[in-house]
C-alpha cells in the first residue's frame, strides 16, 4: 500500500493512531450528549489519556452515577497500567523528565507494540512512536467529536471494537514462539475469562499476570529471545 | 461530571502508569524477577485480548465483535499484514452485524 509509510512499525502506529482516532470521535460525542463541557472532555483526553477509563467514567455519569463511582470504575480499568508498565520498566530508562513523559504515554496500543518487540532498542522507539501518534490522534478526535456532538453513527457498525483485540492479537505472534510465553499467555487469557463474571471491569485483565505462573512451570530450555526482549 | 473527579481520575491513573517507569525505569531487575517479568507480556496481553474479544461488563458473550476477532485471528495465522488483520477484523464484525 504505497500511501502507507514504509517502516512496518511506523506503519502499525498509524494503523493504531487512525484506529484509536475513529474511538476518539466517539468519545468525543459521548462527553458532549452527557453534559460534559468541551474543556472537560479535553482536560479527559489529555490528562487521563486512557481510552477505556474515560469511557466508563463518563458512562457512571451520564447513568447518573456518583463521580466517585466514576473515579474508582476508571481506576479499576487502569490498573492493568501498572503491570504494563513494571515489564516496560527495563526499556524505559533515562532522566526523570523522560520517564515522567513516558508514564503518561503508556497506554494498551504503546504498550503492546513495545513488549512485543525483538530487542530493547526497537521497543523504544515503538513505544514512543505509539505513544506520540494515539495521544495526537486520540485528543483531536476528542475535540472534533465534542464540537459535532450527536451528528457521528456508532463506531461498532464499522466493527471498530474488534479492530483492537485483532490488532493486539496479531503483534502477541512473536511472544508465543516459547513454551514458556504460550503457555503464560493460555494460562492468563483463562484467568481472566474464568473472573469476568465475578469481578468489576479492569480485574480481570491485571489478574491474568497470574498467567505468568503457568510459563514458570514450563521447562528452562534453549529458548530464543521469543519471551521478551528484556535483558 | 466535575472538575474534581476528571483531575482525581487523571492523577490517579499516572500513578498507576507511573509505577513502572519511574520507580523501575531503566533498572535491571533480580534474576528472579527477570524471568517473572519477561512472562508478563504474553500473560497480560492474551488477558486483554481475551476480554476485549468475548467479555461484555460482567459477562461473557459470542457477538459479531468475537466472530470479527476469530476472522482476524485467522488472518494471524496466514500471516497476513497487520493493517489486513484489522481490516478483515473490523469487516467480519460489521458483516456479522449487518447479517444478523
Amino acid at each position: 500500500m504505497p500511501f502507507l509509510p514504509a517502516d512496518p512499525d511506523v506503519r502499525k502506529a498509524a494503523v493504531l493512531g487512525v484506529a484509536v482516532g475513529i474511538y476518539g470521535l466517539s468519545f468525543g460525542v459521548l462527553a458532549a450528549t452527557s453534559g460534559l463541557t468541551l474543556w472537560q472532555a479535553v482536560g479527559l483526553s489529555t490528562l487521563v489519556f486512557a481510552g477505556g477509563s474515560q469511557f466508563a467514567a463518563v458512562g457512571v455519569i451520564a447513568a447518573g452515577g456518583a463521580p466517585i463511582a466514576a473515579v474508582a470504575s476508571g481506576l479499576l480499568l487502569n490498573s492493568r497500567m501498572a503491570a504494563f508498565g513494571l515489564a516496560l520498566a527495563p526499556v524505559l530508562g533515562g532522566r526523570l523528565p523522560r520517564r515522567m513523559l513516558a508514564a503518561h504515554l503508556l497506554i494498551d496500543e504503546s504498550a503492546a507494540m513495545a513488549l512485543t518487540q525483538p530487542e530493547p532498542r526497537a521497543a523504544r522507539r515503538a513505544f514512543w512512536l505509539t505513544g506520540a501518534s494515539v495521544f495526537v490522534c486520540w485528543n483531536l478526535a476528542t475535540v472534533l467529536g465534542a464540537l459535532a456532538g450527536g451528528r457521528l453513527g456508532d463506531p461498532e457498525a464499522i466493527g471498530l471494537d474488534a479492530a483492537f483485540p485483532a490488532g493486539f492479537l496479531a503483534l502477541l505472534g512473536p511472544l508465543l514462539d516459547s513454551r514458556a510465553g504460550r503457555l503464560s499467555a493460555a494460562c492468563g487469557a483463562a484467568v481472566a475469562l474464568a473472573l469476568v463474571p465475578f469481578t468489576p471491569p479492569g480485574v480481570p485483565i491485571i489478574a491474568a499476570s497470574a498467567g505468568v505462573l503457568g510459563g514458570l512451570l514450563a521447562r528452562r530450555g534453549p529458548e530464543p529471545h521469543a519471551e521478551g526482549f528484556v535483558r | 461530571m466535575t472538575w474534581t473527579a476528571i483531575l482525581a481520575l487523571a492523577a490517579g491513573t499516572y500513578l498507576l502508569k507511573g509505577v513502572g517507569p519511574l520507580l523501575a525505569g531503566g533498572r535491571r531487575m533480580p534474576p528472579r524477577l527477570d524471568r517473572v517479568v519477561r512472562l508478563l507480556p504474553p500473560a497480560l496481553l492474551a488477558g486483554l485480548v481475551a476480554v476485549q474479544t468475548f467479555g461484555d461488563g460482567r459477562a461473557l458473550t459470542l457477538d459479531g465483535r468475537s466472530a470479527g476477532v476469530a476472522l482476524g485471528a485467522v488472518a494471524v495465522l496466514l500471516r497476513a499484514p497487520f493493517i489486513v488483520v484489522i481490516v478483515v477484523a473490523m469487516a467480519g464484525a460489521a458483516g456479522f452485524r449487518f447479517l444478523t
